[in-house]
Parts: C-alpha cells; sequence; structure tokens
C-alpha cells in the first residue's frame, strides 16, 4: 500500500514538473519527456505489471490536461511501459545502457506513434520534417536527461523495495541475479 | 516471489483489459465528447495548486533576472515608443474620423451595435502541453468561474486560442498555433474569407498557415490585419489573429494560401483573457 502510495506520488511530482519547469526548460521548442522515463524505468525495476500501470496513469494524466482523444497517451504508455517491463529479467540495475537504449527505443516508438496516428491520419506526410525536427531532438534530449536522473530513479526503486520488506540493507545483492523472479 | 499479494489477475489480462478501456474511452470521446469529466475535477485538485505554486515561482525567478537587463532596453524602447505615440495619435485622428462616418452610416442603416463590449475574465498560464507535438495549455480558472468550452481566449492584441476542456478549477486552451487547430478568419480590410490553420513545420518560425483565401482582386498584400470572420460558429466577430505574411496562388487558380504572422508571441506568454461570452449560433 505504501509502495502504491510512492509510485503515485512519483507519478504526480513527475507529470507537475514535465508540464511546468521541463518546458520552461526546452531547447529550440523540445523539451525531454520524463514521463516516458519513469514509466520505462520503473517498468525495467518492477516487472511488466508495475510498468504498465505506471504508464496507464501516466498517460492517463497527459489525456485529462492536454489529450484532445482520450485515452491515446494512456493505451500509447501502458504499451511503453508493458514492453520494458518484458526486461525485467534481465535487467540489472547498476547497468545504465540497456535503459538508455530501450528509453530511446521507447522514444522512437512513441514520436512514431503519434505521428502516425495524429498527423499522418490528417494527411500531414512530411515526415522528415517531423523525424527531424521533433522525433529526434525528444529521442535526444531524453536519452540525455536519462543519464541524469537514472541514479535518483535507481534510489527510489531501493527504497521502494525497502518499503516492501524486500531488501533488508542498502545493498541489493540478494535480491539479485535469481533471474526467477517477476510475478 | 510472492510480492503482490492483494490481486493476482495475470498482467496480460491486466493489460488486456486496461486496451480495450483505453480504446473504449477513445471511441466515447470521439462519438459523445466524453472526456473523463469526473477525473478532470478530482485531479483539478491535486495539480492546479502545485502548478500555480511553481508558475509563481518561476515568474519571480523571471522577473528577477530580467529587471535588471531590462532597464537599459527599456530607456531606449522609451525613445522608439515616443516617436511610435505620435505616429498613433495622427492614425488615431484619423480613425476617430472614420469612427464617426461608421456610426453616421450605421445610424442610417438602423444597424445595432451587434457587438458589445466583451465581458472576459484574466487567468495565469500554469501548464503546457507535456509533449512537443501540440500547443495547448492549461490555465488557472475552470467552471467555477464560469468558463465554458468554445470560450474564445484572447491576449492583448490578439487571438490566442479556445477553451477546449474544463474542470472546476482549470480550463485547457488550445491555441491558434496548434497543428490541430483551424480558425474561420478574413482579411480585415477587403472581408476576404479564409482559414487559418496552426502547423507545426511553421511554428519553430513563429508563423501560421493561411488557406482557402479568395482574392479575385489581388488584393491581398503583406501586413494585411487578418482577423476572425462573421462565419464562424465558435470564434466572435472582429478578433486580430495576425498579419498576412506572403500568400501564393492555389493549383487550382481559385484560392490562395501562405503564412502569416500572429499577432500574439506564443513563446512568452503568461496571462491571458478569457472572453466569457459564447458566440451564439442561431438555433431556431
Amino acid at each position: 500500500m505504501k509502495r502504491t502510495l510512492a509510485v503515485g506520488i512519483l507519478i504526480i511530482v513527475c507529470f507537475i514538473l514535465q508540464c511546468t519547469v521541463f518546458q520552461a526548460l526546452s531547447l529550440a521548442s523540445v523539451s525531454p519527456n520524463l514521463l516516458l522515463i519513469i514509466t520505462s524505468s520503473l517498468g525495467f525495476m518492477r516487472g511488466e505489471r508495475e510498468g504498465l500501470l505506471v504508464g496507464f496513469f501516466s498517460g492517463l494524466l497527459t489525456d485529462i490536461f492536454f489529450g484532445s482523444l482520450f485515452g491515446v497517451y494512456a493505451l500509447l504508455y501502458m504499451f511503453l511501459g508493458y514492453g520494458s517491463g518484458l526486461f525485467h529479467r534481465v535487467f540489472y540495475d547498476e547497468d545504465i545502457k540497456l535503459p538508455m537504449i530501450w528509453i530511446a527505443l521507447s522514444e522512437l516508438v512513441y514520436g512514431l506513434s503519434v505521428y502516425f496516428f495524429m498527423f499522418l491520419m490528417r494527411s500531414k506526410f512530411e515526415f522528415p520534417f517531423y523525424f527531424t525536427h521533433i522525433i529526434l531532438p525528444e529521442l535526444i534530449y531524453t536519452v540525455v536527461l536519462t543519464i541524469v536522473i537514472y541514479r535518483p530513479i535507481r534510489s527510489f526503486n531501493r527504497f521502494l523495495e525497502r518499503l516492501s520488506g524486500e531488501l533488508p540493507f542498502e545493498y541489493q545483492a540478494p535480491a539479485a541475479g535469481t533471474g526467477k523472479e517477476g510475478e | 516471489m510472492k510480492k503482490r499479494k492483494f490481486f493476482s489477475i495475470p498482467t496480460k489480462y491486466i493489460l488486456g483489459i486496461l486496451s480495450v478501456l483505453c480504446i473504449g474511452m477513445m471511441f466515447a470521446s470521439y462519438t459523445t465528447g466524453f472526456a473523463g469529466e469526473p477525473l478532470s475535477r478530482l485531479s483539478g485538485y491535486v495539480f492546479v495548486p502545485f502548478e500555480k505554486g511553481i508558475n509563481g515561482i518561476g515568474g519571480w525567478i523571471r522577473e528577477k533576472s530580467e529587471s535588471l537587463e531590462d532597464l537599459a532596453a527599456a530607456q531606449e524602447q522609451n525613445l522608439k515608443l515616443q516617436a511610435q505615440i505620435d505616429e498613433l495619435i495622427l492614425e488615431n485622428n484619423r480613425l476617430m474620423q472614420n469612427q464617426y462616418r461608421l456610426e453616421e452610416l450605421e445610424e442610417m442603416y438602423e444597424l445595432d451595435q451587434n457587438y458589445a463590449q466583451f465581458n472576459k475574465v484574466a487567468a495565469n498560464i500554469i501548464a503546457k502541453d507535456s509533449g512537443n507535438w501540440f500547443h495547448s495549455f492549461v490555465i488557472d480558472k475552470g467552471q467555477r468561474d464560469g468558463i465554458e468550452v468554445d470560450m474564445n481566449v484572447i491576449a492583448g492584441s490578439g487571438l490566442v486560442g479556445i477553451v477546449t476542456k474544463t474542470g472546476d478549477n482549470w480550463a485547457q486552451v488550445r491555441s491558434i498555433i496548434d497543428d490541430m487547430n483551424s480558425v474561420s478568419a478574413q482579411v480585415l480590410s477587403t472581408s476576404d474569407l479564409c482559414f487559418v490553420k496552426g502547423d507545426l513545420q511553421l511554428m519553430s518560425e513563429g508563423l501560421i498557415r493561411v488557406e482557402q483565401l479568395k482574392d479575385p482582386e489581388n488584393q491581398a498584400a503583406m501586413g494585411e490585419k487578418i482577423v476572425t470572420s462573421h462565419v464562424s460558429d465558435r470564434y466572435h466577430e472582429g478578433i486580430l489573429i495576425g498579419y498576412l505574411n506572403e500568400v501564393t496562388l492555389d493549383s487550382n487558380n481559385l484560392t490562395k494560401s501562405g503564412t502569416m504572422t500572429p499577432a500574439v508571441d506564443f513563446e512568452h506568454l503568461r496571462t491571458v483573457l478569457v472572453i466569457t461570452d459564447v458566440k451564439q449560433v442561431m438555433e431556431e
């Protein structure tokens, strides 16, 4: 219960940051996608179920405040969270390469889906423009941000693990590498 | 590991159920305009206070950092503005003359003054679209302050956008430079109708697209004022949108399209005015 609450607060804080501070930090009117980072990272660290729930709620918030068609972002983020959750088993949280690659891929999927469903469907065919001006800059910016905030997220995850009593001490050696964790 | 005790539905089913839920919501929103009203209401109370707070802090920092560099610029600007005032006084006189003439003519035609002063409510922008694809924002006034969907939003000199969603204490505004937005407009001097559409490709240059401009006499010149048109069912007539840049003849040889510069600076928008009169559509 405490864990659910902690994750909920994290999502709320990230959403608020995303639509206030991060919009002010935008470079060339492109800002990084913090919600995607936490969806993917929590997916990695906590498995499919939490990945998809975190994604669903992050997307839902986006839908409530900024969506035009209700439910699109919820669906998109949910699948991305679920997708990262599939890597939970092979994931080792000291290693930042896998999350970076996967977050970059998620960004790509996210960008392409938004383009496909909300722009191509309205016969906006200039894909190269959208790719070089929106999708790619956002991807790079998000990956750079991932490097910065990956450690805080990891400590947050360890905090969660301590909350639920999975991890008695600071270091996670007993929990890692068993390969059988999951649902 | 037996950690999740309280529910043990397989994850795939949750994924399935939530997917169906999302798709259902999309359909509902497409067909009935459902926009998660209870959720909007609830989340308004959670987010708006924080967003207001952060916005306040941001504004304070910005003020502090800008006030110094502003001083030099302000003095320089003062001179320019003085010159501009002189110019405007001249222009104003000319316009006053026109105004008198208009009043006379209106009396003659017994026209009612069909647009009186609009009622307006000022609001702060407290959050911007979290993605990079669209350009909508959230303001800190909502249903409780009398904001409704389809109200026009203006800022200083011109049209900003339209209210597309409301909560108790917040409202979503889609700006005219948003890729999905389209406004029926007209050239002020000639009353030629056109459509003004936001375009993501032009957004970074600070421009918006003008389409289907019917201009048989080739009068549309650069710098012409574009205002909202009388045929629009959601926008009040005569609100300044911006200034025409350049138009070229479409391949159909009938209409023109091109770009225009909006009158509002969307990058630095902090506060807006919401016109609380919804344009009346004839419902006979």
